[in-house]
């Protein structure tokens, strides 16, 4: 099977470490995985925010880009989703074979891998945080979860309100931002009350807004996105 | 520009969102108000529908009889007409909010009447026929208790189905001891705010208005196609009361609440109360066909711009909504704006995607309403009819006109997205500069900077430490 990462514009920007945790984690189950030098962006931040011609230019981009690959694996929920919802709408001929073969990280450990132990060790109070990409997008399900579940040393720590939207929402954050930080002021609240060291979730871009919160705040709180959890084998600072 | 009109001050057009949202935001009573209210409301219908096996079949059902009579809108339209007609009622068409009102006023003057009854309605919202009879000298009088609450408050709606929700109990008691008796009977000066004394007040002050007034108007949840029956579904009994005491009955429905069949109507029972109210039964469910034992009965159908909300291939399914508010409940960004920071009678995401498309995307507020919107899809996975509400708004806003600096902005990342050279140059730039980026970011981007920190940006991208290291394998 010939497996691509899609790392996504935010990850290889500016979370390359989840990058590294996705190849680290995916090499030790066995999966040689291939980076196509020429990928970039999937295009939802231009198709959000009202740009549609440039985000179907992206698309035919990634379509491709990742023409002849069996798999291609997405440490993102919304960019995973944006793929999987949107580009049957923007460019449903070009796009329509690479689709179906786009899978979110856990959806590949679990749905094609048959993994849900992915022999990580790591010995912290995590909590999570399920995306509304994630959620209601993918419907990725308590797969992220029983994938952390089976992580050696970790105490799992529900969310309250879990399923509420954190306020990112792509330019959302900076064309509404005081509904925004409203939004994002429960979500600290919540993760406080947790009482969790990191706050965890399958897409960056959610965490940098609940983060950039977090540490605005000095809550002390860390974000570690699903695949560097599920990468850790040894005891290291969060 | 379009020119409809959806029952909203001008005022309230001359801002966009965002600057309502964020006078509203900082309003803590009103986010208590809206929180207690959503939550409460958003709880009981998710355990209501949860209790269905076969919801989404439900959902699937009312989704395709809507789609199936919109497909035939004309069709079933004069099919109404007919049946209505055949039945002793009249039926009027109106084109626009200036038409049907001038059409209703000019019936309720025929009467020799100078006040009217109200049932709840959102169509005589949408054309803010109170002010137009008022213009007449005929006195509206609602007469649902958030409606009345609105009313004698001189204020304006701020949700589809609980029109007062942004009013504690406090608040109601004030507006009714202070304004009900200059309407009518006043409210008792011991009143408290324990909402049965508040809901007796208010039984007293209309029960007067019940038996004295010779004229009702009221909208339409259903109208059928096939007997000329409309249904109005209320839970106070006051629309009972509407419906059959008065003399001439004036309802005014938009064209897109025709169904078929009553079998179809069946499939609307089911879901309009467990997703409205979180009931599984609605409790007074009025059925009439035509004009019954001698009352006179007028049937005004309004397009006021839904006519071009059809012609839209992916805006049309708005069309499909049976006005339940389960979107506005769900909301987090109605929850903590209010509904009257969407400027129209119609809020929340189903506002959102309603107003901009009946009213056009002329102002800067009904440009604003499609990024109203986190995009969270909670709206979708909870609407009875299931309206893609997150699709309708991206697709608005590939329509509406961007400002001049995001449109450089996108251009320049589009630029950068379009060749992987450029975006790993422009990122190692941006790995260079990173010790200079400062905590607070100058212009529009302050507006992420002032409440959050920006990441730290990495010394180098995923891209080049997978060409210096092979993956990671050197």
């Amino acid at each position: 099977m010939r497996v691509a990462l899609f790392i996504t514009c935010v990850n290889d920007t500016l979370f390359p470490g989840t990058g590294k945790a996705t190849v680290t984690l995916l090499r030790r189950l066995g999966v040689d995985v291939a980076f196509p030098r020429a990928q970039t962006c999937c295009g939802q931040m231009h198709v959000n925010t009202g740009y549609r011609e440039e985000g179907v230019r992206l698309a035919r981009h990634f379509a491709d880009v990742f023409a002849g690959y069996d798999a291609v694996v997405v440490p993102s929920g919304s960019c995973g989703a944006m793929v999987r919802e949107q580009y049957p709408r923007l460019a449903p001929a070009a796009t329509g074979e690479v689709v179906p073969k786009v899978y979110e990280l856990s959806e590949f450990l679990i749905d094609v891998l048959g993994v849900t132990d992915v022999g990580a060790y790591f010995p912290h109070r995590v909590t999570y945080h399920p995306t509304c990409h994630s959620l209601r997008g993918l419907h990725l399900g308590d797969r992220p979860l029983r994938l952390l579940r089976n992580v050696r040393g970790l105490e799992l720590v529900p969310l309250p309100g879990a399923e509420e939207c954190c306020g990112f929402g792509g330019t959302f954050a900076v064309k509404n931002p005081d509904i925004s930080a409203a939004m994002c002021a429960d979500k600290v609240g919540n993760v406080m009350s947790t009482g969790a060291e990191v706050l965890c979730a399958a897409d960056n871009s959610c965490l940098m807004h609940i983060g950039g919160t977090l540490t605005r705040q000095k809550t002390g709180v860390k974000i570690m996105h699903l695949a560097e959890i599920l990468a850790a084998t040894e005891v290291a600072e969060p | 520009m379009s020119r409809t009109f959806l029952g909203m001050p001008a005022r309230a057009l001359e801002q966009s969102f965002p600057s309502n949202a964020a006078k509203a935001v900082r309003d803590s009573q009103l986010r208590f108000n809206l929180r207690k209210a959503t939550h409460t409301i958003r709880d009981k219908r998710a355990s209501v529908v949860g209790e269905l096996p076969d919801w989404e079949e439900l959902r699937q059902a009312g989704k395709a009889i809507k789609d199936h009579t919109l497909r035939n809108l004309d069709r079933y339209l004069i099919q109404l007409e007919e049946a209505v007609t055949a039945a002793g009622g009249r039926v009027h068409w109106a084109r626009d909010a200036d038409e049907a009102n001038r059409i209703v006023a000019g019936l309720v003057k025929a009467t020799g009447e100078t006040e009217v009854v109200k049932v709840k309605s959102m169509a005589t919202q949408e054309i803010g026929l109170n002010d137009a009879l008022a213009a007449e000298g005929v006195t509206a009088y609602e007469t649902d208790l958030a409606e009345l609450i609105v009313q004698l408050g001189d204020d304006w709606p701020s949700h589809i189905l609980v029109p007062a929700i942004h009013r504690s109990r406090a608040e109601i008691r004030e507006i009714f001891l202070e304004r009900m008796g200059e309407w009518g009977r006043a409210a008792p000066e011991d009143l408290t705010d324990d909402p049965r004394a508040l809901a007796e007040a208010a039984r007293l002050h209309l029960r007067e208005r019940f038996l004295s007034t010779k004229v009702a108007i009221s909208g339409a949840n259903f109208m059928i196609a096939e007997s000329g029956t409309l249904v109005v579904l209320e839970s106070e009994g006051n629309g009972r009361m509407c419906l059959t005491l008065p003399r001439t009955l004036i309802s005014v429905v938009g064209i897109e609440k025709v169904l078929p069949t009553w079998r179809d109507l069946e499939v609307f029972l089911q879901l309009l109360p467990r997703s409205s109210t979180g009931e599984r039964m609605n409790p007074y469910t009025s059925t009439w066909t035509g004009a019954t034992e001698g009352q006179d009965f007028h049937l005004v159908l309004l397009d006021n711009g839904r006519t071009d909300v059809l012609a839209d291939e992916v805006g049309r399914q708005a069309l499909r909504c049976i006005r339940c508010s389960a979107c506005l409940n769900v909301c987090p960004v109605y929850e903590r704006a209010g509904g009257h920071a969407y400027g129209s009678v119609y809020p929340g995401p189903i506002g959102a995607i309603l107003t901009p498309q009946l009213r056009g995307l002329g102002s800067e507020l009904d440009r604003s309403l499609p990024y109203a919107s986190s995009l969270c899809g909670a709206c979708y996975e909870v609407c009875p009819v299931a309206i893609d509400i997150p699709q309708v708004l991206v697709d608005l806003r590939a329509k509406a006109r961007h400002p001049r600096a995001e449109r450089l902005g996108m251009a320049a990342a589009g630029w950068i997205f379009n060749r992987p050279g450029r975006l790993a140059r422009a990122q190692r730039a941006g790995g260079r500069l990173r010790r200079f980026v400062p905590k607070r970011l100058p212009g529009p981007m302050s507006a992420w900077t002032d409440t959050r920190d920006i990441p730290d940006i990495p010394r180098e991208s995923f891209r080049d430490w997978w060409d210096r290291t092979g993956g990671g394998s050197r």
